[in-house]
């Protein structure tokens, strides 16, 4: 017995762009790398679980690989000491890849305007989405979620992204 | 409090001492310090067996003049006879340094590289002084006063650490001649920085012989983020928000250790009601923290089922807590002279449905864990730590209690009441894995019983002292009258004046002593504000506990002492 869409169409052809087809997969198997360094990582550990549950979303395949995930999550401060292992785990995840800075911390340093602390991650690899807050609620995570899946819409699979980045490690 | 000064007095004729708040702050000149220190530790009369802190001061910018520009300060306990001691010596030249103490206690270790970091201060004698907190391609020395807050520095690559694992290799008599030899198979394994079995950043570099770990050396201070620096430039108050992010998983409570520490040296005797508010919400996070800990711990070993009961039970608190604070994570609830304001109405009940929560949570959870024979084996005898080897090592909290010392600040020197409470501090016997988890089962229960019988006797009345000096007055007279409108300015831009010196302040949180050790000008900013994470302390010990154990033991160590990276790296 055939279900849904199938049912609708028969053995009829259907015709779209490459594009919206590999876009609409992209969005709603997002595999999220959590970057978690402080506070706000345990703010996410909040957005995973059963009361707001980011799989309502299709992103709860938390990969702790690089290699395995395509949406990388800063979830805490970033110190200099810091940025050469996030910058390399970054650069070990397979394009196409997006990455959320989660918090004050993230985007712009926060509160900690000071000798070790990086001035946001921008400086060290591009961002698509930032959320405020220190720490942002949980359910600002599952709106960055959605800024990312409209982003992912506008994407062509012939062009290559953040190509032109130049960070402060590069 | 005299009989300490005049022991002391009487134990280090030449030596100056005076009293503070506390302790007994000890000044020696460098050629007496190595005696002063041995004495302190060696005599059985003052036992001192417990270093809680190195640090040092830089009085370039200090408004009165001293001997020399840097001191080097030691905290010692001797927590059986309940006295404290800041042991002070001027240090001439900071490049020829000062004696190590690490041959006294295994604590100045990791104290006194933090101390060459930030201040740049050699200790001769010390066995592997480099940096900790800052990168290794870091130049200069941050607390100093002359280095800038804003100049940071990129690094542009991590620290192989393979100098120091081969050290430690060495010590346990494998050097590059066995390593060479074609049986031996040492392998190198890093876990960390960013790892999920770290809980944040840290990392723990091990030589293995097939899965048993031979020899292990760890890196920290990848969540390093200037709290001391950065709190220089603020007021007293202006500091709250920052101390939440410490401990994140129990921000209150640093909160109140923080003002606790301020509020002991302006001599501020808070309200009763802000007393018990204090010990109440204190006691509720202490729970929660140990959730957190317990919840994620079961994780590792396997055990998910465990973390949704206790999780769940942490993430339904978040209700009272925004209810309370407005904010879920972060509750900056405290001010120096009482709270940020009163308990809302019904908290009795909303605080008692939470308690019942957590217990039956806790129970579920003890029921899968109690007799669970998965548990015992992965955890009995795994990872012991002797107690003179974790007072040694600076251990201080449940991590402490689990290998079997007694020490709890809230029983042996009690602050807010907490000698009026029926409870008892649990106490472990082998300091392994096991007991370091039964101890927070059980430090759980105790809590939620403090809590209760704080509720029964909390008693009306206002949360801020009514001194204009030290909190903001009340809002009608603000806007009615002159004084108020000055008072209320001038606390918000000068912030809270302390007079002029130094003390060291502690308190008992979920993790274990958590101190604060100021040195003020006179101004409503701290000249330094020097914390002493019990975090800190814990992982300088870790390397001991898990050598000779296996891998997968490591992950689970690593859980059960607790490390949060807020804390540890600040
Ligand atoms: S933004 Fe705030 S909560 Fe998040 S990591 Fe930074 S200090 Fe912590």
């Amino acid at each position: 017995m055939a279900l849904g869409i199938e049912a609708k169409l028969g053995d009829s052809v259907l015709t779209t762009k490459l594009d919206v087809v590999v876009n609409w997969g992209r969005q709603y198997s997002l595999w999220p790398m959590v970057f978690g360094t402080a506070c706000c990582a345990i703010e996410f550990m909040s957005a995973a679980a059963s009361q707001l549950d980011i799989s309502r979303w299709g992103a709860e395949v938390v990969r702790f690989s690089p290699r395995q995930a395509d949406l990388m999550l800063v979830c805490g401060t970033i110190s200099y000491k810091q940025a050469p292992i996030l910058k390399r785990i970054y650069e070990q995840m397979p394009e196409p890849k997006w990455v959320v800075a989660m918090g004050a911390c993230a985007s712009s340093g926060g509160v900690y305007d000071n000798y070790c602390t990086v001035q946001g991650i921008d400086n060290i690899i591009p961002v698509d989405v930032y959320i405020s807050g220190c720490p942002p609620r949980p359910e600002a995570v599952l709106d960055a979620l959605m800024k990312i899946q409209d982003q992912i819409k506008g994407e062509s699979v012939l062009n290559d992204r953040h190509k032109d980045f130049k960070g402060v490690l590069d | 409090m005299n009989t300490a000064l005049e022991l002391m007095q009487a134990k280090f004729p030449k030596a100056t001492c005076t009293p503070t708040i506390d302790s007994v702050t000890i000044d020696v000149q460098p050629e007496q310090l190595e005696k002063t220190l041995s004495g302190l530790k060696n005599d059985p009369e003052l036992d001192f067996g417990l270093l809680l802190d190195v640090t040092a001061i830089d009085y370039l910018k200090y408004p009165q003049s001293k001997e020399t520009r840097f001191y080097v300060v030691y905290t010692i306990r001797s927590w059986k006879k309940n006295m404290l001691v800041q042991v002070r010596t001027p240090v001439p030249d900071p490049e020829s340094g000062i004696p190590t103490a690490t041959h006294l206690w295994e604590s100045a270790n990791w104290g006194e590289r933090e101390t060459y970091d930030q201040y740049g201060i050699h200790f001769i004698g010390h066995p592997d002084l480099r940096r900790i907190l800052n990168h290794w391609q870091f130049e200069g020395h941050p607390l100093r006063k002359d280095y800038d807050i804003y100049k940071g520095q990129v690094c542009y690559d991590s620290d192989p650490m393979e100098k120091e694992i081969k050290a430690r290799l060495a010590t346990k008599g494998i050097d590059e001649l066995t390593m060479k030899d074609i049986n031996t198979e040492i392998m190198f394994l890093n876990i960390g920085p960013s790892h999920p079995a770290t809980h944040g950043a840290i990392r723990i570099l091990t030589a293995l012989d097939g899965e048993t770990v031979i020899a292990n050396v760890n890196e920290v201070g990848y969540l390093h983020r200037g709290f001391e620096k950065t709190a220089e430039n603020r007021t007293y108050n202006q500091i709250i928000p920052l101390t939440d992010r410490l401990n994140y998983c129990s921000s209150l409570m640093n909160n109140v250790a923080f003002v606790k520490a301020v509020e002991s040296w302006l001599g501020v005797e808070i309200t009763e009601r802000a007393k018990f508010m204090r010990v109440i919400l204190s006691e509720f996070y202490r729970a929660l923290d140990h959730l957190v800990c317990l919840a994620a711990l079961f994780v590792d070993m396997g055990g998910l089922t465990n973390y949704w009961y206790l999780y769940n039970e942490k993430e339904a608190a978040y209700d009272l807590i925004s209810r309370l604070c407005g904010a879920r994570l972060t509750s900056s609830f405290t001010r120096v002279g009482g709270m940020y304001r009163d308990f809302y109405e019904g908290w009795e009940a909303d605080l008692e449905n939470q308690l019942r929560g957590i217990e039956k949570g806790v129970n579920d959870s003890l029921a899968l864990v109690a007799k669970n024979r998965i548990v015992h084996d992965r955890s009995q005898g795994v990872c012991c730590l002797p107690g003179d080897r974790a007072l040694a090592y600076g251990f201080t909290g449940p991590n402490l209690r689990a290998s079997g010392v007694p020490f709890d600040l809230r029983k042996d020197n009690p602050y807010y009441n907490y000698d009026a409470f029926d409870f008892s501090v649990p106490v472990g016997t082998n300091g392994d894995i096991y007991d370091r988890i039964m101890v927070r089962f059980e430090e759980i229960f105790q809590s939620i019983s403090i809590v209760r019988q704080a509720m029964k006797m909390i008693p009306k009345g206002p949360v801020n002292v009514a001194d204009p000096h030290v909190c903001l007055p009340p809002k009608d007279q603000v806007y009615s009258n002159i004084e108020g409108l000055a008072g209320h300015f001038k606390l918000v831009f000068e912030g809270v004046r302390t007079p002029p010196g130094e003390w060291y302040d502690s308190f008992e949180a979920a993790n274990g002593e958590l101190g604060f050790h100021f040195v003020s000008d006179g101004s409503g900013q701290p000249y330094k504000c020097k914390v002493r994470p019990p975090c800190f302390y814990t992982m300088g010990g870790f390397h001991e506990m898990v050598e000779g154990e296996m891998i997968a033991d490591t992950v689970i160590n690593l859980s059960s002492i607790n490390i949060i990276g807020g804390e540890l790296d600040r």
